[in-house]
């Protein structure tokens, strides 16, 4: 069946045309930019109400501590979760010269699936139905109910695997893959719980206490290491080759990073939990795997940005490039920070702080946001067919506008964090604690107000982002003068 | 690179390497802490929580307050000085799931039980910045008028024991009646007292006339941090 929209590449001297489905893609572009709108929109209302806490309207539904998770995970499993989706049903098509394993419906009940757990989820944060495990909130209906969505999405992505007419199997879906596999098995484990009844909300974890908490954030550490690392180096394995016009830096060092990458990150979960009851010997090895994650996380930091080799030229005149590459920057450097962070007597000062919550950003709006941004304007004017954006220009607003964000935001939780830290441990010259608790909390207000307008800077680049899309796929085209187009990003509708 | 081509070119051979390379750190960091005894310290008065305080921690749990509280003291002076003794694994055994938190918006709660009246928690609950000048934290005056159902605790107390919560017979039968008796200023405490010591009992809300969320995440506040009592210990004893 063909439609208007389905791609189709050729293989080579057959003549056989395979129709690639990129109806499904198209939906997962625009459920990627309606709930990152979302998710950054709820993030500068809870920024803003750790400002000024009337904001919480003394309401159930409205309060933060209801709203953080519906903020978290909509950043992370709405915005994040479909490009990821979306973006790996475009590179395995590709990659593979191969059509969606399981065919269309298959492919449209892991979208609509997903975007139901999505809905069950935040509603559920809202109206108070939660675990209680950071991340990992979902009651367990609504985990039985992803579990069954991702069987299937991982029965898609590897059966087009197998099914593919090239000899290899492209490094993008290398990191794909592990990032499906291992999400379904820290998913699963951490989630085992006893509902109180079949037919109510609640449920009990398996595992109690301090074999709890390890559980927990050796899930945790690893939807990042998995979910937010590995899933979007696949990304940036295919869209900044593609983009750039280059081809990958190092075939080897892709394979060395890989490996390494995937059996270190498992290990590093104990450096949330240094300190605590936790044993030593768990948060030594944490600790230590966590600093050898430094140079696995560099190499695909490094493999990315010299792809750029011979091509750093076009960084000045092409601003989807330029949110990719610095996406990359932003890798480095959160990846650089996470094993500093990891070490015992700097944890000691920046646990429980608002450094770990800047930490978190860098990553999650600097390289997640920045990739996913990049990726996607990269698809719209692919999957529409455009021969390009509407506006080159608005990329390049958008690029700036999100940037300062960005500084805005980390700056600040840095300079609030170490400063509370620092205060939590200030002794007077009597050898009394020289700071009550509140104090400590009433000198962070000018930050979380900078970092509400940091988060707001940010959430104005997407909104600018999802005009340029719209005008885009509706096929306008702004005169822009001062603008170079690299051919990269106007060969639209070509099969790879 | 070619032995790598013997991998990159079988999708199935890859799903299952990988699958074994991201299995060996969790099976070696998590499944030690199940077998190794000294993992949870050996002490007395950890209990399993009244019916009242259950309820009362799934609110806890409900409204998101790990959001911005731990409940883990690490051993370090300022934090032993500003709140207590650094909190054991052993304290929170039967704590499915675990709150330990991971950041402090406001302070640890891990000792607060008993810091602070009854009266207290609820007009802190009910308006935070009456009390506390410059607190941040979100205003909960619902509790106060949400009354709680006592007919489904029994399932709950199930549950629990099916995980591990040490429940005897006596305490899923009596659980109705313990949950009433705790938070009412006139009931008969005794048997409550004897199987869980140390818990709250009384009127919790300042409203005996009805049994609410506010009872129950009171009762829950007022017993963090005090089922151990550290006199009877020194450091020694309470190594991992």
């Amino acid at each position: 069946m063909a439609t208007a929209t389905a791609s189709e590449g050729t293989i080579a001297g057959s003549g056989v045309r395979i129709e690639y489905d990129e109806d499904v893609v198209k939906l997962f572009t625009i459920a990627t930019m309606f709930w990152g709108i979302a998710a950054f929109t709820v993030g500068v209302l809870i920024a803003l109400q750790l400002a000024f806490p009337v904001l919480n309207l003394g309401l159930e539904w409205t309060s933060f501590g209801r709203l953080r998770p519906l903020h978290t995970s909509a950043a992370i499993f709405a915005f994040g979760g479909n490009a990821l989706l979306g973006t790996s049903f475009f590179v395995v098509q590709r990659t593979c010269r191969a059509s969606l394993f399981g065919g269309r419906a298959t492919a449209r009940f892991v979208f609509w699936g997903y975007q139901l757990f999505i809905a069950l989820a935040g509603t559920g944060y809202v109206l108070g139905i939660t675990q209680g495990r950071e991340y990992a909130e979902p009651e367990w209906y609504v985990d039985l109910w992803l579990t069954l969505v991702w069987v299937v999405y991982l029965l898609v992505f590897l059966g087009t695997l197998i099914k593919r007419r090239e000899p290899h199997i492209y490094v993008a879906n290398w990191f794909y893959l592990a990032f499906i596999v291992t999400i379904a098995m820290l998913h699963i484990v951490n989630n085992l719980a006893v509902p109180v009844s079949f037919t109510g909300i609640k449920s009990y974890s398996l595992f109690s206490g301090v074999q709890d908490a390890l559980t927990q954030w050796w899930y945790g550490h690893n939807a990042v290491g998995f979910f937010l690392t590995a899933g979007f180096l696949g990304i940036m394995y295919y869209f900044i080759p593609k983009q750039a016009e280059r081809p990958v830096y190092s075939y080897r060092l892709s394979i060395v990073h890989f490996w390494s990458l995937i059996f270190l990150y498992i290990w590093a979960g104990p450096h949330h939990l240094h300190y605590t009851a936790l044993p030593d010997w768990a948060q030594t090895l944490g600790m230590t795997f966590s600093i050898m994650l430094w140079m696995p996380s560099w190499g695909g930091m490094i493999n990315g940005i010299m792809t750029l080799s011979g091509a750093w030229d076009k960084l000045r005149t092409d601003p989807v490039l330029r949110f990719l590459v610095v996406s990359v920057a932003f890798y480095g450097m959160s990846t650089f920070e996470g094993p500093l962070m990891s070490v015992k007597a700097v944890n000691s000062l920046s646990h429980y702080t608002d450094w770990t919550i800047g930490h978190v950003h860098s990553g999650a709006l600097g390289w997640v946001a920045f990739v996913s941004f990049g990726a996607t304007y990269f698809l719209v004017q692919r999957l529409w067919k455009r021969e390009r954006l509407y506006s080159i220009k608005l990329v390049s607003y958008h690029f700036w506008t999100s940037t300062l964000g960005i500084v805005l935001y980390i700056v600040s939780m840095w300079w609030s964090g170490i400063t509370q830290g620092l205060m939590w441990r200030s002794y007077d010259r009597l050898g009394f604690l020289q700071f009550s608790f509140i104090e400590t909390v009433e000198r962070m207000h000018p930050f979380y107000v900078v970092r509400a307008l940091g988060g707001l800077l940010f959430l104005i680049g997407a909104l600018i982002m999802v005009y340029n899309m719209w005008r885009t796929i509706r096929g306008d085209i702004r005169i822009e003068t001062g603008v170079t187009y690299s051919t990269g990003a106007a060969a639209a509708g070509t099969a790879d | 690179m070619k032995w790598h081509k013997a991998i990159e070119t079988r999708s199935v051979l890859m799903l299952v390497l990988i699958l074994i390379t991201v299995s060996i750190g969790g099976i070696v960091e998590i499944v030690p802490l199940f077998t190794i005894e000294s993992t949870i310290e050996k002490v007395e008065g950890v209990r399993p929580y009244t019916p009242l305080e259950q309820v009362g921690r799934n609110i806890y749990i409900r409204e998101g307050c790990y959001n911005c509280h731990s409940q883990m003291l690490r051993a370090f002076r300022d934090e032993v000085e500003r709140y207590g003794h650094y909190s054991l694994a052993a304290e929170s055994m039967y704590d499915h799931p675990f709150q330990w938190g991971s950041k402090r918006t406001g302070p640890d709660l891990a000792r607060v039980g008993g810091k602070y009246s009854n009266e207290w928690h609820v007009a802190h609950l009910i308006d935070p910045q009456q009390l506390v000048q410059g607190s941040i934290m979100p205003q909960y005056p619902f509790l106060a008028d949400a009354e709680i159902r006592t007919d489904d605790i029994v399932d709950h107390l199930r549950a629990l024991r099916l995980v591990g919560v040490p429940y005897s017979d006596e305490m899923m039968d009596e659980a109705a009646a313990d949950m009433t008796a705790q938070a009412d200023p006139f009931g008969d405490h005794g048997g409550l007292q004897a199987r869980y010591p140390k818990a709250a009992v009384g009127d919790l809300d300042g409203d005996p006339t009805r049994l609410t969320e506010m009872d129950a995440l009171v009762a829950y506040l007022q017993i963090l941090g005090r089922m151990v009592d550290f006199a009877d210990y020194d450091t020694p004893d309470l190594r991992q």
